[in-house]
């Protein structure tokens, strides 16, 4: 089978975020930017599929400016077989990025696409739905767990996914080829070594253009503003579990 | 123009963030549709047509719904839109899961998570873990939300009277299947809908010292919730999880126990009313949002604090 995966570089996880003074946006300048954390599990599913046998090959895809080569090659590092850029300007909408990665998996043909469920910079939680709608091929969003059980896919096409839903687990099975969003409890990603990070130097990544794959990028969402978040006033540190007790009865008055 | 609502439920009966997802609704227009697709779920629809605000019901009940797949509901979503200006669902795993289909299929931009209604096209959401709030404009032809349901109060559950409208399609989705399901049980409140959680983290040690965290719960009726920390460490299961990538909560009060206080679990949390941290670490992160910060043994101070109650 062939695995179609989707990175995409934002801000490191743990870097405190600044909002620029005149409110247009976060400032990214000189800041650490990294894989997504959802994405470096998707990669990380994919090549634990690889190594089982299950899949043959693994194409990572990434949609940004040419600093998302780093991001690539990351993947590529990791065990990801040959990748490919998608050429746009960074921060476009869901809806466009969708529209890119569902023309690249049109022209790759996978058996199975994974992505991370979503963005830590613009928390949408979205992309891997909007893939899967255009492309009419079936979901699993939040997986925790992929089951791809040995001759079953060949046999009946489909994989068993658990995901992680409000109240609990779910299990769905779904028919290839599909689209897998993956939750952090799927795995744990590996790190990548120092040969193989030389070794993806080496690997094929080509580049394309919203052009090339016949797609009109352009959104109806505008930002009037980013500002930071309302600021918790300082608190106080009590003394005992007595004085704690106090404060929430007589002060706070949420405890009766 | 209306406003559609995706209704959740669980065929039996209409989750609580359905309610806000109401109110949200109402600030936008007062035609405010609800739609039910599920198995089975008269009294979902009878639910759905006393919330005050909601002007209809449209009902689709055949068992190709009732586990409400997002193949089979966003093509049931696409069939009914043309008329309304706005599609919202509640920000939980099932809107999520849902809502973005619905705007590709349509060919629109989806808004998630939105805390705030600042006019029928001016929204607000959080970014970055909540460390950062946009205001978003869109002229889409249809906007598409999710809406965070402790950005908005809950609609009264009475003294409507809805019309409403039966579904006749049936869309069937014969590539994806439900297999099974485990929820967790529990008498406790839930947790995104509790005025009072208490949540504990790593510094719990264990799943059996979460039992420590059940004589407070039960004293002051509030839910158990976790951290990432102590869900990866199996102490308990993951859907008891607050944080960017678990449940969103705004208590009244909201008692963080043996939690650091990391980003992650600060942007589930932060906005509840008052906050307490009890932690050994003095210099705990958690304390620069805790309204009364306790610095002791959690296994000295919880059971002090039940036996207080």
């Amino acid at each position: 089978m062939k695995i179609l995966v989707s990175v995409k570089r934002v801000i490191d996880y743990n870097v405190k975020v600044r909002v620029k003074t005149d409110h247009t946006a976060v400032d990214l300048t000189n800041v650490k930017m990294s894989m997504n954390p959802f994405c470096e599990i998707a990669v990380e599913e994919a090549i634990r599929l690889k190594e089982k046998g299950v899949a043959s090959e693994v194409v990572v895809v990434s949609v940004g400016s040419k600093t998302c080569h780093e991001t690539l090659r990351t993947a590529l590092a990791l065990g990801a077989d040959r990748a490919i850029q998608v050429d746009t300007e960074d921060g476009l909408d869901s809806l466009s990025v969708a529209k890119l990665l569902a023309k690249v998996a049109q022209e790759e043909a996978p058996d199975l696409i994974i992505m991370g469920k979503q963005a830590i910079d613009s928390d949408n939680n979205q992309t891997g739905q909007m893939v899967a709608a255009l492309l009419d091929y079936p979901q699993a969003t939040f997986a925790s767990e992929v089951v791809v059980e040995s001759g079953d896919a060949q046999a009946t096409n489909e994989i068993k996914v658990t995901r992680e839903i409000d109240g609990g687990l779910q299990t769905l099975a779904i028919t290839l080829p599909a689209v897998v969003t993956t939750d952090l409890r799927l795995n744990e990603p590996r790190f990548a070594s120092l040969p193989n990070i030389m070794k993806a130097k080496k690997k094929p990544l080509d580049v394309k253009t919203p052009a090339d794959l016949g797609v009109d990028i352009g959104s109806n969402i505008s930002i009037v503003s980013v500002t930071p978040p309302p600021q918790r006033a300082g608190g106080i540190k009590v003394g005992s579990v007595a004085e704690l007790v106090d404060k929430l009865k007589n002060e706070a008055k949420v405890v009766s | 123009m209306s406003v559609l609502i995706i209704a959740e439920h669980d065929n039996k009966s209409l989750k609580p963030a359905t309610l806000n997802a109401v109110t949200a609704a109402t600030q936008i227009d007062a035609d405010v549709h609800l739609l039910v697709a599920g198995f089975e779920c008269q009294t979902v629809v009878e639910q759905a047509a006393a919330v005050a605000g909601v002007t209809k019901v449209m009902v689709a009940d055949n068992a190709v719904y009732e586990h409400q797949l997002a193949e089979n509901v966003s093509k049931l979503v696409v069939e009914i839109a043309s008329g309304y200006g706005h599609i919202l669902a509640s920000a939980t795993t099932t809107g999520k899961n849902t809502l973005p289909r619905v705007a590709a299929l349509l060919d629109v931009a989806q808004l998630s998570d939105v805390i705030k209604v600042e006019s029928p096209d001016t929204f607000v959401r959080p970014i970055y873990a909540g460390n950062a709030i946009a205001t978003v404009k869109t002229t889409d032809a249809v906007k598409m939300m999710t809406i965070r349901s402790t950005g908005f109060d809950a609609a009264v559950t009475e003294g409507g009277s809805a019309e409403r409208e039966v579904l006749s399609q049936v869309i069937a989705s014969d590539r994806s299947r439900f297999v099974k399901e485990q929820l967790a049980e529990s008498d406790r409140p839930e947790l995104t809908a509790a005025n009072v959680i208490i949540s504990g983290g790593r510094g719990m040690g264990n799943g059996d010292n979460f039992k420590l965290l059940e004589g407070v719960a039960d004293k002051l009726g509030a839910a158990i919730g976790a951290s990432r920390a102590a869900v990866d460490a199996g102490f308990v299961p993951n859907d008891l999880q607050v944080g960017q990538t678990g449940k969103t909560v705004a208590p009244d009060l909201y008692i963080a126990v043996g939690i650091s206080g990391a980003i992650q679990h600060l942007a589930g949390m932060k906005d509840s009313k008052v906050i307490v941290a009890i932690n050994k670490d003095e210099d705990a992160p958690i304390f620069q949002v805790a309204d009364y910060g306790l610095v002791a043994d959690l296994f000295e101070a919880v059971p002090e604090l039940e036996n207080s109650l």
